[in-house]
């Protein structure tokens, strides 16, 4: 969606004419990630995913607010993990990278050496995650020391975790050293209630994940991350003072997975009431709600976005369908870049 | 002039930073300090902002080189002791020896382990791990053995467009002694004859590789020519100039000061097994530390790793005396 991407001077609404302007780019963001999330779980139902699906649904305001407003063209980096389909569009990932390292076409980013959501183009500010949590804080800081050596210290690097994750080792060694290095980091923790099965009540014993952030001399913020609103201006103002020098910012989304852990996962071990709870809500229904409310769009306009968004959907799913699948008798077998120096599993016979 | 081995550890990296200013070393106590074992000493003063200290978190050290690589950095890292490895073993394993595979970006990022026994050092500060990494598709492992070495390889280390870890021994900091830097060296990936011989192959790497000469010198002395093969690097593993040399003897002893259970002496055996069966004259021999921890106590430790003197003895078995 090129035509919704901000331009990057800086303005009170991060290259949008008001208000209005950025809350619809958002919002459309978050319908394509969900439409999109919707179409590769009815593939995984229907047995053409190879591999895993794991759904962002009921996180794309968190993730969005802050993949829409770094901005990749200045060389600002995003390190999306599993609940980021949002977020990565938003920041410049295209449909057809997502729809091929899902369809596992070798025409994508990961070319079926990987997949799902592993994937990345790291030479364009989007590191491919490893499973292994935390460790992609430690990443962005390194590429953004050397931005900094190279000059650049004008950009913004943003990571995502959710409460599970920071309960890791490398999550703690990644923030500190942020912290250490006064790194222009934005690290947005996507307190979802449950990491995999495991509630909070076995995660962390503070009140709020975001106290930590005094802990290691950095901002924190706690918002509702299923508010829309509340997400980009949160964002914008710890990116923008990223930007400015004052350091890592630590943003803390409480809201619910509206899924499984993964598409394998039929999540009974959530109560129903857990949705009517504070922040149990659609933020994409929310969105929508706000949208109408407040005369920024109308229901017929929001369909129309709908149709289309399914339509393009549709279209590179279909074609990332039509490209090869990788090819064992043509992969190189070699895990190096330096060719001579690699011991080789000669290719398959 | 006399230079250490670990004085050209510290020239390679003076002459890295100097050539490439992408090159940065990142550590615990690299900077003013100089490093807990001076590998750094005043590099710091003579390359500004280029030498930097980490808090003591080897996860995100390791992290962190990873991502100034993709953005075009070569970062030379320095573990304390190769033993605190361990706590960076996924963002090595997982993160930088997956990186060009998965993603075909390279990330060459070098990592220095000041590796192996010294007296007194004990369980957590003494150890081998070229096995643990050499296991890890993505990774070269490199375990240089002399002064000329210490300097060429940590060059190539740096230039290599691959995840390096660069096994330095600490034993031979500061007594192995070269008269002068090597204008060139052999290439990363081959071994090296360190002594020709024609009654059998011991093939080491490491300090190994000088317990490996002491012991030929003993056996020279009672008409044994002993040949001894220094890897110089443990992954690639150079098998043309093993076997060859096993062509030549008949007779293969692999030594390694890391644990016994599989690694290097049992890939270098394996190799030469099923390559060139037909080349041996004897059953292959593995020489490794004993299956426990480091131990602590001189006492202890000097017969807890092989020596020129149980090299001496496994090679008489070998030889059938």
């Amino acid at each position: 969606m090129p035509s919704l991407s901000p331009s990057p001077t800086a303005s009170r609404w991060k290259g949008f004419a008001n208000e209005r302007e950025r809350f619809l780019a958002a919002y459309r963001w978050m319908i394509l990630a969900r439409i999109f999330e919707e179409k590769i779980a009815a593939l995984y139902r229907a047995g053409k995913i190879v591999g895993g699906v794991y759904l962002g649904r009921g996180q794309e305001a968190f993730s969005v607010a802050l993949g829409m407003q770094l901005d990749q063209a200045h060389g600002d980096l995003f390190a999306g993990l599993i609940r980021d389909q949002g977020g990565r569009m938003a920041f410049g990932e295209t449909l057809m990278d997502s729809a091929r390292t899902y369809l596992g076409s070798v025409e994508g980013p990961m070319r079926g050496r990987d997949g799902n959501i592993h994937r990345g183009r790291p030479t364009r500010g989007m590191p491919a995650m490893i499973s292994h949590l935390g460790t992609m804080v430690a990443v962005v800081n390194g590429m953004l020391m050397a931005k900094r050596f190279h000059g650049r210290v004008d950009v913004v690097g943003g990571v995502t975790i959710g409460d599970g994750g920071t309960s890791t080792g490398a999550f703690h060694e990644g923030l500190n050293q942020a912290a250490v290095e006064k790194l222009p980091l934005v690290v947005a923790v996507a307190d979802n209630q449950y990491a995999y099965s495991t509630p909070t009540c076995h995660q962390y014993a503070c009140a709020d994940l975001a106290d930590r952030a005094a802990g290691y001399g950095v901002r924190g913020y706690s918002i509702d991350g299923t508010d829309l609103t509340a997400c980009l201006e949160t964002f914008h103002e710890a990116i923008e003072r990223a930007r400015r020098g004052e350091g890592p910012q630590l943003v803390v989304g409480k809201l619910l997975r509206l899924a499984g852990h993964g598409e394998h996962d039929d999540a009974r071990y959530i109560p129903a009431r857990k949705r009517q709870e504070p922040h149990g809500g659609d933020c994409v229904a929310l969105a929508r709600e706000k949208a109408l409310k407040s005369a920024w769009a109308s229901a017929k306009e929001i369909d129309e976005w709908h149709a289309q968004t399914q339509e393009r959907v549709e279209e590179a799913v279909a074609r990332a369908q039509s490209e090869p699948e990788p090819n064992p008798f043509r992969e190189s077998w070699h895990a190096l870049a330096t060719k001579h120096l690699a011991e080789g599993t000669p290719p398959a016979q | 002039m006399s230079i250490t081995y670990l004085d050209a550890i510290r020239e390679a990296q003076a002459r890295a930073l100097e050539e490439d200013p992408n090159v940065f070393i990142y550590g615990q106590d690299v900077a003013d300090f100089g490093g807990a074992f001076k590998a750094t000493k005043g590099l710091a003063e003579r390359f500004p902002g280029r030498v930097i200290d980490a808090p003591i978190s080897e996860d995100a050290i390791v992290g962190s080189a990873v991502g100034a690589a993709i953005e075009g950095m070569r970062p030379i890292v320095e573990m304390q002791f190769a033993d605190f490895s361990a706590v960076a073993f996924n963002q090595i394993v997982n993160q930088s020896a997956t990186h060009y595979w998965r993603t075909g970006v390279p990330c060459p990022i070098t990592i220095r382990l000041p590796s192996g026994g010294t007296e007194g050092s004990g369980p957590f500060h003494s150890q081998s791990v070229e096995s643990l990494y050499a296991h890890y598709p993505g990774l070269i492992v490199m375990t240089p053995a002399t002064v000329e070495d210490a300097y060429g390889m940590l060059l190539e280390a740096i230039r290599i467009e691959d995840p390096v870890i660069f096994c330095e021994h600490k034993l031979l900091y500061y007594h192995l002694k070269a008269d002068a830097l090597p204008r060139s060296v052999l290439p990363v990936g081959k071994a090296r004859i360190a002594r020709v011989g024609r009654h059998a192959s011991v093939v080491a790497c490491s300090a190994m590789v000088h317990e490996a000469l002491r012991a030929a010198r003993v056996l020279a002395d009672e008409g044994w020519e002993i040949e001894v093969v220094d890897l110089r690097t443990a992954k690639p593993i150079d098998t043309d100039t093993i076997l060859a040399s096993v062509a030549r003897t008949g007779r293969l002893l692999a030594v390694a000061e890391s644990f016994p259970w599989g690694g290097i002496t049992a890939e270098v055996v394996s190799r030469v097994v099923t390559e060139g069966f037909h080349l041996l004259d004897a059953p292959p021999q593995r020489l490794n530390s004993k299956d426990t921890p480091v131990p602590y106590h001189p006492n202890l430790w000097r017969a807890h790793r092989p020596t020129w003197q149980s090299i001496a003895a496994s090679v008489r078995h070998l030889l059938g005396l």
